[in-house]
């Protein structure tokens, strides 16, 4: 009655080949991001002072009618001088594109990012075909597949709402997995030890490495929620402004309730990844649950993103505590993802490091 | 409006109770009172989450008894001043601690305290109608009005009640709940609501956690797991005494063994040869066995392996460890055999350098032991230590030191049998002695000195390390779980509205419908709901059911004016 799941024992060799010639496109699309990075942190500096001239412009023009910065997706009344009570200018609450001026070098950006995307796509693949098995069996693959993942989420995501404000942020991030892969990590294509050779990797590690690119997303996202609500204080406290390119940052609510949504799918996502792989323990190790530290790190995060939703529905723990917690929560996931793998000794031992 | 959603929830969790409260002076039943309601409070089940969080973090840090009793004696000997402190706050049982367990106790007795009056709170609302038509429609953050000219209405009689009904029928199609209401007024409305799911899949969320706790404790309480190490060609019978080691749960009964027995007829070991980079990593494993499910029963060849246990006698079996266990002769000073068979050698690399330990009680006229290690590929580097290159047995080689005196086993107590004490024993010879200890290759015999005796390395055979275990929960916790992740996906996913219609007669003979939307909880595609109400609503009036002449149509040219608020018009309090 054994299960059919085992592994069959011909395995064809590793093809070497197309090993290197996935870390050729690894290295290919590691450039392609950084110029992306390149490109999304002009738009940053360069959008910011766009508003700067057109606010200071508007300002000469105070004595006709001091309209708002219309153009430029502004919520509220610009920060007129003196002005005091009116909120800071942000970024338009939908996200939706085409609410404010036209940004050529973001395109570019977003051109550099999907041409990336797609080299790493290729890399991603060629090694899980250089292997014949799924490319996420060891720390290198964790981080090139990981970050493969939140190239993609955050582009599909960019598809539906105008997210090109973390940008910056999102793709500096990719770059840094990948750093993080080739430097700290380099491993040739091969097999899997027998503890790996189950359909679980496959079930398991795929929707963790995708919550956890979400988790990301929403990391970055609850950040700028924290400067965007204390830049909003700020403002409107009468204060000056001084983290003017959060301008082109949407509000602080608008930031928390997107962040939640996507928090939601990754904390459903976490929680299937927890189901599998207690699944995947009772088939390897003849118990589903036994506090190993990866196990304990893995049931962290979701108690602290579980307490990050009922933060949400507490009185009084909305808004900038909420944030902090995502921020924890996402700092487990790093502490679990790096810290756990490589020092902690535990049954989960087979990072390849 | 989000504060709405918060009251709503605190209510349902504590029944209707006011989280500012003041200390009663109302005696015992009044402070219990107060006391299970600030414990059932959202506050405080957010407060015991994060609580959990923190509390399991230790037993990543520190050895765990539950996973390795031998670690936790190490760091304790290690550590003599700060292991006993920590051992006292139980920092190597932390998920059996007192204080773990009154934390995810509180937590799960504030989740049933939150769960109930819920559960009666849905019920209710499930079999309630839905909630009363607002006075002002346009306040709600999604609405709009559709206007059926008087013509139109004149010509397929629509009046205002008649429209209510319509629309009611219309939104039922679309999975709301309706009540038409106000019926004898000249404003008839229709109450409608949809996504009573949302909540019941919270509900089932929140009870089958219950479910996967209780499934552990059953695991806990009527479960048992066992080791026992196999060498190639020995037998397993599943009783008591056939274990090697042997950790019940608090409510085991020896008869609950089932004598189902297993015999490991071989075991393959493959390692990858091709690759360079991971030359001698472990390919496969593969236990060859036979079973017999109880003394009578057929045989059957079965096949373990790493991530595939199997199954028999209500228990499973895991091939969880491998390793070599050379076999060698030991004679006494006599010349008799005082020990024979396979020694299981304990591996401690990928290599598979293995530790070993020999024990030759029955030697005369003193007891003999060994201690040292086996070596599957020996090689001796530039430095003349020994170690192994490869975990296939190319070169196997025995590198032991010998001893005698008294191996401690007659008085009884139980003896570690990978471990030789040498502390009351005489050592024979070592590696540091002049003739460099006892190194053995298969088939070779070496003489012990001062005519204690030989010891002779005849061959190598292979054991698997075997976990046996039965849990009754494991059925249960992974159903709850399961039940669990449908009702979170219900729960977070599924969009719980409202929506309202009133419909009145203008002066003129036109037929005003006026709707509102309300969500609970954020919503972000309540607009585009309110929208796909109008079209259908439009639709339904405007456009005839049978082939009405075009004329109709353009002459009917309703007007509407959806809007108001923002799709997301949910605002928070964030203070
Ligand atoms: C074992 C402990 C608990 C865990 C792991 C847990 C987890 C969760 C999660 C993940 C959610 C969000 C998904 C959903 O809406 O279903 C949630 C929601 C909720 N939980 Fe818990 N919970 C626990 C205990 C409690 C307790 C003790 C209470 C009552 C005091 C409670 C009350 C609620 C409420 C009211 C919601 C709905 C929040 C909303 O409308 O957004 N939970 N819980």
């Amino acid at each position: 009655m054994t299960s059919p799941a085992a592994v069959p024992m011909l395995i064809p060799p590793v093809d070497a080949e197309l090993g290197q010639l996935s870390e050729l496109f690894m290295l290919l699309a590691s450039i392609a991001y950084v110029v992306a990075l390149i490109f999304f942190v002009l738009d940053l500096v360069r959008s910011s002072s766009t508003i700067t001239t057109l606010e200071s412009r508007l300002a000469g023009e105070q004595a006709s009618s001091a309209r708002v910065l219309a153009g430029v997706g502004a919520r509220g009344a610009g920060s007129t001088p003196g002005g005091t009570t009116t909120p800071p200018a942000t970024a338009d609450d939908s996200m939706d594109y085409g609410a404010g001026p036209r940004r050529g070098t973001a395109r570019i950006a977003v051109a550099l990012t999907v041409l990336a995307a797609v080299i790493h796509g290729a890399a991603v693949v060629s090694r899980g075909v250089a292997a014949h098995r799924v490319p996420w069996g060891n720390m290198y693959e964790f981080c090139t597949t990981g970050a493969f993942f939140v190239a993609v989420i955050f582009l599909i995501a960019l598809s539906r709402k105008d997210l090109r404000f973390i940008g910056s942020f999102v793709v500096g991030l990719v770059v840094v997995m990948l750093c993080a892969a080739t430097v700290g990590f380099p491993t040739p294509v091969a097999r899997l030890i027998p503890a790996l050779q189950s359909y679980w990797l496959i079930v398991h590690v795929s929707i963790a490495v995708a919550s956890s690119a979400m988790f990301t997303i929403t990391f970055a996202m609850s950040v700028l929620q924290l400067l965007q609500s204390s830049r909003e204080a700020k403002v409107l406290a009468g204060k000056e402004d001084t983290a003017r390119f959060l301008r082109l940052v949407p509000s602080a609510l608008s930031l928390e309730n997107l962040s939640y949504r996507l928090n939601a799918v990754a904390f459903v996502g976490w929680t299937f990844t927890l189901m599998a792989g207690a699944i995947w323990a009772e088939q390897a190790w003849g118990r589903y649950w036994g506090w190993d530290p990866k196990e304990v790190w893995t049931f962290v995060i979701w108690v602290v993103y579980a307490g990050y939703l009922h933060a949400r529905a507490t009185r009084g723990w909305t808004g900038t505590r909420a944030a902090w917690l995502s921020i924890t929560g996402y700092l487990c996931v790093v502490f679990n993802f790096t810290i756990v793998n490589i020092y902690f000794q535990g049954l989960h031992s087979y990072s390849g490091v | 409006m989000k504060q709405d959603v918060t009251r709503d929830a605190e209510q349902g969790s504590a029944g209707g109770a006011k989280p500012d409260v003041v200390l009663p002076a109302l005696g015992l039943l009044g402070t219990l009172r107060w006391a299970w309601t600030q414990l059932t409070s959202m506050r405080t089940a957010l407060f015991l989450l994060l609580l959990l969080a923190v509390g399991a973090v230790p037993g990543s840090l520190f050895p765990q008894r539950s996973a390795n009793p031998a670690v936790v004696t190490q760091y304790l000997q290690e550590n003599p001043t700060s292991g006993p402190i920590l051992d006292w706050f139980q920092m190597f049982d932390v998920y059996s601690s007192v204080w773990f367990s009154a934390i995810y106790l509180l937590l799960f007795i504030s989740l049933i305290g939150c769960v109930i009056p819920r559960a009666i709170a849905h019920f209710k609302a499930v079999r309630s109608t839905p909630p009363r038509t607002p006075k002002r429609l346009s306040r709600l953050p999604v609405h709009g009005t559709i206007e059926v000219p008087a013509a139109r209405a004149r010509a397929t009689g629509l009046t205002p009640m008649l429209a209510a009904e319509q629309a009611a029928a219309l939104l039922k199609k679309r999975g709301y709940r309706v009540d038409v209401r106000d019926t004898a007024t000249g404003t008839p409305s229709v109450g409608a609501e949809r996504g009573l799911t949302k909540e019941l899949g919270n509900l089932v969320f929140h009870t089958s956690l219950i479910g996967v706790l209780v499934s552990v404790a059953v695991g806990g309480l009527f479960g048992y797991n066992g080791q026992k190490v196999l060498v190639e060609g020995e037998s397993f019978v599943n009783t008591l005494i056939g274990y090697d080691s042997f950790d019940p749960g608090s409510n085991f009964t020896g008869d609950q063994l089932d004598p189902y027995s297993l015999r490991l007829d071989s075991f393959d070991v493959r390692f990858d040869r091709e690759q360079e980079s991971h030359y001698g990593q472990p390919l496969d494993f593969t236990a060859n066995l036979t079973t017999q499910d109880g003394p009578g029963a057929e045989e059957e060849q079965q096949v373990l392996k790493v991530n595939a246990p199997v199954t028999i006698g209500g228990t499973n079996v895991y091939l969880v460890g491998n390793g070599y266990a050379p076999v060698v002769t030991v004679r006494d000073g006599e010349g008799d055999i005082a020990q024979q068979g396979p020694v299981v050698a304990v591996p401690s690399d990928g290599l598979y350098t293995s530790l070993l330990v020999i024990k030759a009680p029955d030697a005369q006229p003193d007891q003999l032991g060994f201690v040292g290690f086996f070596l599957p590929t020996a090689f001796v580097d530039e430095a003349g230590v020994s170690f192994s290159r490869d975990p296939d047995p190319f070169n196997p080689q025995l590198n032991l030191n010998s001893y005698y005196g008294d191996l401690g086993l007659d008085d009884g107590t139980p003896e570690n049998v990978y471990v030789l004490d040498t502390d009351d024993l005489t050592e024979l010879n070592s590696r540091t002695t002049d003739d460099g200890g006892i190194v053995l290759g298969v088939g070779q015999t070496v003489d012990l000195p001062e005519g204690k005796g030989s010891i002779s390395f005849d061959g190598l055979q292979r054991y698997v390390a075997l976990d046996i275990h039965h849990d009754p929960g494991q059925l249960g916790a992974l159903v709850f779980s399961t039940l669990a992740l449908l009702g979170l996906s219900a729960s977070l996913f599924i969009g719980r509205r409202r929506l309202w219609v009133r419909t009145a007669e203008g002066t003129d003979g036109r037929i005003l419908v006026e709707y509102g939307l309300l969500a609970r909880g954020e919503d972000t595609r309540l607009a585009g709901e309110g929208a796909s109400v109008e079209k259908a609503l439009l639709d339904r009036w405007l456009v005839p059911d049978g082939p009405v002449g075009e004329n109709g149509q353009q002459e009917a040219g309703a007007s509407s004016t959806a809007g108001g608020g923002k799709p997301n018009t949910i605002t928070k309090d964030n203070s």
